[in-house]
């Protein structure tokens, strides 16, 4: 920003920076403000302040059931996902393949499929098949859809690296194995944790494949899906998504942190 | 998708230099062995012969996620392109050819038209945040000097509220005594609360287009990130005003962001089910309902399929007349 403006002739993008900021958050902010809300109904105007919903919420077996299938399911998927993400990013990246362009595109297509036709898809294979309904096809079906977002971070992350220290490696005599957990993996461990956020992320947060997949346990965007029909139920929810905010809010910042050290004691060094 | 002709190339260079460069280490290595035992065995051969080829072993490092993505995708969507073909028969499938389904598609105009309206919604949500987020995506890429990371997690904080949570805001800002009503009515605009604002188009549009913002921002942030700022520099010098410097220079070499943003936006929003079933009505049914009601109260999976299908027909049709479209646009300006 140009430091010498006046403030009576601001800088007309920091003012739509501004605008636009209001636009994305305005609608999400009153969320937890009806969390805080003493009435059931989440209608104007505001009763008081309250942390029944907080207690609440902790009181609801079901909620917290269904949040800890949500982890469940996203932990296994962050990590499935990942690993397949790193597999293909290294034989992409290391690799000459030939087909190289359309394997990456069909790796790619439930990017640019709409979920609920994947869903359906899914839903009758599975059914053709005879397998149960379950968490494990709601993990199957999220494996598919974050094993894409896993390898373009991956691909991102191993392209930006010079190959000549694998090389070096083997050249000086460690094994394919060894060359990967010694030097290919610190150096995209960064990667691999975002990776995993990402996946986690995602699966944590989707309905469509979970809402066609699963049988009778309720992840957690499917208990909220529920309780939006029920206008007594959403206080509670709303709580919940203000306490994930606050942790995710929290868990980013010291991410944030920690890579913000990092690089000065990096740049302290004299590296 | 992302990465243009450029990076592969590159790539593409590098892996000369390294397949030499192996080769001549295999090379090293079989006159090594050869020293050793005068006739390698059946096996040896056989490792060799998968170590020096590099499509073999990037091929099996591919495979579990290839075949991963075999038998979760391609067989599915084959699956659903078969069972679009059959009838359904009460709780039974009746397994012989038959076009009936897409007749029945074509014969009743409220799919076609549903479809249409989705795409109609869906472009429209794609023109909103690529406009919208162009000038964010400028300001955070030109005009933010230090901390841009700062201001990518500030764009990014609020989407990490669930997406139900989310579409459900909207019908708070909206509902009858929601935050427009409940604004307008207290500084006196209104006397009785609109009822207009929410559960029709409009409403599906401005919630899609709020729920995807995200979505549009970053790959055209990354776009205008990776310009040379020296061309810029270069198209003033020759006399350029900024104006032109934007349209001439900026805007093509942003283009690659926007097509993603446009593609990223347009196709998943399509057959959005959550939005339009919260805040849509009747009026703002999208084809991601009618597939929903194939698959539960109107059980009839095959008609489910063949509108799926058709949606996905319909969906690279205009993906590749907008690419078209993008391409000519290149050609024209740059």
């Amino acid at each position: 920003m140009n430091a010498n403006r006046p403030w009576w002739r601001p800088d007309g993008f920091a003012v739509y920076a501004i605008i636009y900021l209001t636009f994305i958050y305005l609608p999400v902010l009153f969320l937890p403000l009806f969390s805080f809300n003493k009435s059931k109904y989440i209608a104007f105007p505001l009763k008081g302040f309250t942390l029944q919903w907080y207690e609440k919420m902790i009181n609801t077996p079901d909620l917290l059931e269904a949040l800890m299938n949500s982890v469940k399911v996203g932990v296994a998927v962050a990590v499935l996902s990942t690993m397949f993400g790193l597999l293909a990013a290294k034989a992409v990246t290391r690799y000459r393949i030939p087909g190289r362009g359309p394997v990456m595109g069909f790796i790619m297509v439930p990017l640019v499929i709409p979920g609920i036709i994947l869903a359906i898809a899914l839903l009758i294979l599975i059914t053709q098949l005879d397998i149960p309904l379950s968490l494990w096809t709601v993990g199957f079906a999220h494996m598919l859809l974050c094993t894409p977002f896993a390898m373009l971070v991956l691909i991102s992350r191993m392209e930006g690296f010079d190959k000549s220290l694998e090389e070096a490696a083997l050249d000086l005599g460690e094994s394919a194995w060894m060359t990967f957990w010694r030097v290919t993996f610190p150096i995209v461990l960064p990667g691999i944790i975002a990776s995993l956020l990402l996946t986690f992320t995602i699966s944590f947060d989707e309905f469509v494949l979970a809402f066609f997949l699963t049988s009778t346990d309720p992840t957690l965007p499917i208990y909220i899906w529920s309780s939006l029909r029920f206008p007594t139920k959403i206080p509670p929810v709303l709580a919940l998504g203000a306490t994930i905010f606050v942790l995710s809010f929290v868990v980013v910042s010291f991410a944030e942190w920690i890579r913000r050290r990092g690089v000065k004691l990096e740049s302290s060094s004299g590296i | 998708m992302p990465g243009g002709a450029s990076p592969s190339g590159i790539m593409l260079l590098a892996h000369d230099d390294l397949a030499v460069y192996k080769a001549r280490r295999y090379k090293d290595l079989s006159f090594m062995s050869r020293s050793a035992t005068s006739s390698p065995g059946f096996g040896l051969r056989l490792r060799r012969r998968f170590l020096a080829s590099e499509a073999l072993r990037g091929f099996s490092l591919l495979s579990p996620t290839l075949l991963a993505m075999v038998f979760g995708l391609a067989m599915p969507l084959l699956v659903l392109f078969t069972l679009s073909f059959w009838l359904q028969d009460y709780v039974d499938f009746i397994k012989t050819f038959s076009w009936k389904n897409y007749a029945d598609f074509f014969d009743k105009p409220i799919y076609g038209m549903i479809l249409f309206k989705s795409i109609k919604i869906s472009g429209m949500v794609t023109l909103a945040t690529v406009l919208l987020a162009y000038p964010m995506a400028y300001f955070i890429a030109f005009r933010i000097k230090t901390n841009k990371l700062v201001w990518l997690i500030l764009i990014t904080v609020p989407f990490w509220t669930s997406y139900l949570l989310r579409v459900f805001a909207w019908k708070l800002m909206l509902g009858y005594n929601g935050v427009v009503n409940s604004g307008l009515k207290s500084i006196g605009l209104i006397s009785e609360p609109l009822e207009f604002l929410l559960y029709n188009p409009t409403a599906v549009t401005i919630t899609l287009a709020h729920a995807w913002a995200a979505f549009a921002i970053l790959p055209i942030y990354v776009s205008l990130e990776k310009i040379d700022r020296s061309l810029l520099e270069a198209a003033r010098d020759l006399g350029e005003n900024a104006f032109m410097t934007f349209v001439r220079v900026t805007l093509p070499l942003s283009l690659p962001g926007v097509i993603a943003a446009s593609l990223l936006v347009f196709i998943p929003t399509v057959g959005d089910y959550v939005t339009p079933s919260l805040v849509g009505g009747p009026s703002g049914i999208m084809i991601g309902n009618i597939i929903q009601s194939m698959f539960g109260k109107a059980f009839n999976w095959p008609l489910g399929a063949a509108i799926s299908v058709m949606v996905m027909f319909t969906i690279t049709a205009m993906v590749c007349a907008f690419l078209w479209g993008t391409h000519q646009f290149r050609r024209r300006v740059a």
